[in-house]
């Protein structure tokens, strides 16, 4: 049973080699398995935004906030974070494709930030100042300091936890 | 021809296909930035105590090296902008450094971007290399 998966697993591999398909694995899979699993993946968008903070959910930006976040990269809230250009055609494509409405837009400009849109603001109106300013927290944008899931991209209720 | 020997076909074409992009060893990278530095004139070896110098100096900005990936590389680090953790640098406590030249790349165009403001050297990567495999 494990060798036949691992047969059907390298076919895989190999049709995507053959192709030359830039389609990943998990994208792959979150087409079939859309009802059950609502969290967007795609590997490639997994490792390169997920290398300095956690891979921020697709769905918490609208698509032109995407494209302006990806048009600037090299300039990136500090940081240099540019990428080639086939890799960041592919990931730029999945963040617009799996992007969330407008309500996630606080005025005409495109926000760069989903920590500025009115959407996270009223989300998180009942956390207090005090813990904002835990160096534990250090920053909104760091959401793994209170979800404890949010590597794997959940933001449940139930697994945040508030550090002290 | 039967299922088996069509999937084991497969699976060699792609062993083919993958050949190129195979991973390396941190010694064959430091080899090939030694054939950079070489093709940009004045090189004189690669030095440890030198890269552990750049590694851990600010170079006139606000960050150094070391800032994220601590005066330990062979620690565990942490993003000073963000608190994500980041996996040792050193290859003697991580295995998976230094393997994938194009990865490897790419960082020190970002990092060194960062810290100093330009690109690093060929010496100035190979130096770094030097250190951290020094680093037990
Ligand atoms: C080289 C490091 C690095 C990489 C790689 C990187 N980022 Fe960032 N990102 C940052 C930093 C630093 C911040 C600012 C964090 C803060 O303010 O706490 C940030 C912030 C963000 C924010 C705003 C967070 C908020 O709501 O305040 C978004 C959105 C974002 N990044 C998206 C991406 C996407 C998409 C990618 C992949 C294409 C990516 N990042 C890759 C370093 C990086
Ligand atoms: C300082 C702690 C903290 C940080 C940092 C934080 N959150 Fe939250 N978040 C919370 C709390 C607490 C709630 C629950 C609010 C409530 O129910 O009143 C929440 C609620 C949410 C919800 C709704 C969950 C639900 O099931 O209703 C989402 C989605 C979410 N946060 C996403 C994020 C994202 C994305 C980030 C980072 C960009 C982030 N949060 C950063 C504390 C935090
Ligand atoms: C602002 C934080 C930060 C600073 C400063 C920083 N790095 Fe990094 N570095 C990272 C992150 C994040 C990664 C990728 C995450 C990972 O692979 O674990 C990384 C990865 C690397 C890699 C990739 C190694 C591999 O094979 O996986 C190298 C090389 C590297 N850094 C060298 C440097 C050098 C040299 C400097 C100083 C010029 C430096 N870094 C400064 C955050 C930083």
């Amino acid at each position: 049973m494990k060798l036949k998966f691992q047969n059907i697993f390298n076919m895989f591999a190999v049709a995507l080699l053959l192709t030359g398909g830039m389609m990943s694995v998990a994208q792959a899979e979150h087409d079939d398995d859309d009802e059950r699993i609502p969290v967007a993946k795609n590997a490639l968008w997994q490792t390169e935004c997920g290398s300095c903070h956690v891979a921020y959910p697709p769905r918490l930006l609208p698509a032109e906030s995407w494209r302006a976040v990806m048009s600037g990269l090299d300039k990136h809230f500090g940081s240099d974070a540019s990428l080639d250009t086939k890799a960041a055609k592919e990931i730029g494509t999945f963040l617009e494709k799996n992007a969330g409405s407008s309500r996630y837009q606080s005025s005409g400009k495109p926000d760069l930030r989903i920590t500025e849109t009115r959407w996270f603001l009223r989300e998180h109106d009942k956390v207090a100042d005090r813990v904002w300013k835990n160096p534990k927290v250090n920053s909104p944008a760091n959401c793994a300091a209170c979800h404890t899931q949010a590597d794997s991209g959940n933001y449940s209720e139930h697994s945040i936890r508030i550090p002290k | 021809m039967s299922r088996k020997f069509f999937i084991s076909l497969l699976v060699a074409v792609a062993g083919l296909a993958v050949q190129p992009v195979l991973a390396e060893t941190p010694s064959q990278i430091l080899t090939s930035m030694a054939s950079s530095a070489k093709a940009v004139g004045g090189y004189k070896g690669f030095s440890a105590v030198s890269g552990e110098q750049f590694f851990k100096s600010k170079h006139g900005g606000e960050l150094s090296c070391s800032a994220c990936h601590t005066d330990n590389p062979a620690a565990m680090g942490k993003h000073v902008k963000t608190s994500k953790a980041i996996q040792p640098l050193a290859p003697s406590a991580n295995a998976e450094r230094f393997t994938d030249p194009t990865k490897v790349e790419k960082w020190f165009k970002r990092n060194c971007h960062d810290v100093l403001a330009r690109v690093c050297t060929p010496q100035e990567k190979g130096d770094v290399l030097a250190y951290l495999l020094t680093v037990k």
